[in-house]
């Protein structure tokens, strides 16, 4: 169960003042393209190259804004990439220190078997759909629910209206469609 | 160095926060979703006016580098992809970083969803070149842009009002709102808690 909504919502909302307070904005979904390009210049080493002025790639999108993703690319040791990786680690103690979850729900969540059986095939199958679609949409829209929702309604910014608007309009609906029947 | 640090530290803390209150959890962003238990769109509301006001109040004092704020560019584009990433979240229950959290917490559909994930952002890079002829990722409104004027900022504000100001106004507006939020709107009974 988690913990009471007031203490989650203040701590949550500290964190996320002392990222902007010491370094910068939360945002998350930049570091797939990160590691897709670290994987694709692992593959290929001609994506990613350095030049006189710093780093470019054979992909329009990794060379974008002066190359700064091509950069990340390159030196994958850098602030925002870390960050990522240090949420796994967060996330991974915190869930030790409550000791865990059971076999069940770790591979097909409860609310989705109540709406749609206990097959791992089936679940895994949407959730790799659906992290398809996050992702595209993250890259088009320029910032996920951390980035945008987040970190951008924080600070005013108008994109972070406009997405979170996009964001619930589907979310909702497609959810209420989905998940009929409680857990 | 140091910032290596700081990313360990805070990023630590994000993703320990984000399992504690129950965002890694997909049952708690379905329950959300489908209405029937906004215990953590109360949490997100709450954090997201506490951030607020203490970014805002701590820029008016001087305590907060007004530099260190970062507005992303608004465009159509933001829009689709804020649909498009509304749907996934539903079905799958996971966004970015709730993901991330969720595979290293041990849920092994997460770990479908960072592969699906990895897809789908490699996908964005290949068809980039289309979207950016189509016209629909460039600037509307003034793009980079804060709702008012934040003294001292780098963003242009969408309207002249004080954006510091307004800043904490609005994070106000989000803790009262993250309040007055009932903790269910479809169907009745007490909010049922998602299962661990």
């Amino acid at each position: 169960m988690p913990m009471n909504w007031k203490t989650g919502g203040l701590l949550l909302g500290l964190v996320f003042f002392l990222a902007v307070l010491l370094v910068k904005p939360i945002g998350v979904s930049t570091q797939f393209v990160i590691l897709d390009g670290i994987i694709g210049d692992a593959v290929n080493a001609e994506l990613v190259t350095q030049t006189e002025e710093g780093y470019t790639s054979t992909n329009a999108y990794l060379a974008k804004s002066g190359g700064k993703y091509a950069k990340s690319v390159a030196n994958p040791l850098n602030y925002s990439f870390v960050f990522v990786l240090a949420m796994a680690l967060g996330g991974f103690v915190s869930m030790r220190l409550r000791g865990g979850l059971d076999a069940v729900e770790r591979s097909v969540p409860a609310l989705w078997r109540a709406n749609f059986g206990e097959s791992p095939a089936l679940r895994y199958g949407a959730v790799f759909l659906g992290g398809f679609i996050v992702l595209y949409g993250a890259r088009l829209a320029g910032g996920c629910t951390s980035g945008h929702m987040m970190s951008g309604m924080m600070q005013t910014a108008l994109s972070g209206y406009i997405f979170a608007a996009g964001a619930f309009l589907a979310a909702v609906p497609v959810s209420l469609i989905l998940f009929k029947k409680e857990a | 160095m140091t910032s290596i640090l700081l990313a360990l530290v805070i990023g630590a803390a994000f993703g320990a926060v984000l399992d504690r209150v129950g965002a890694s959890n997909p049952n708690y962003i379905g329950k959300m979703l489908n209405l029937t238990n906004l215990n953590l769109a109360k949490s997100i509301m709450l954090a997201i006016g506490t951030g607020s006001v203490l970014m805002f109040g701590g820029q008016m004092l001087g305590l907060v580098d007004v530099g260190h704020m970062s507005v992303k560019a608004a465009y159509i584009g933001v829009f689709i992809g804020g649909l498009m990433l509304g749907a996934g979240w539903a079905l799958a229950g996971y966004c970015p970083g709730t993901g991330v959290v969720a595979a290293a917490s041990g849920r092994k559909d997460a770990l479908f969803f960072i592969a699906g994930g990895l897809f789908g952002a490699a996908a964005y890079m290949l068809t980039y070149p289309s979207w950016k002829a189509s016209g629909l990722l460039d600037s509307v409104a003034g793009g980079k842009v804060t709702l008012g004027a934040v003294p001292g900022g780098k963003f242009d504000g969408l309207t002249a009002l004080p954006g510091d100001l307004l800043g904490l106004l609005l994070g106000a507006v989000f803790i009262v709102v993250a309040f007055a939020l009932p903790e269910r709107i479809i169907g009745t009974g007490p909010v049922t808690q998602p299962a661990e």
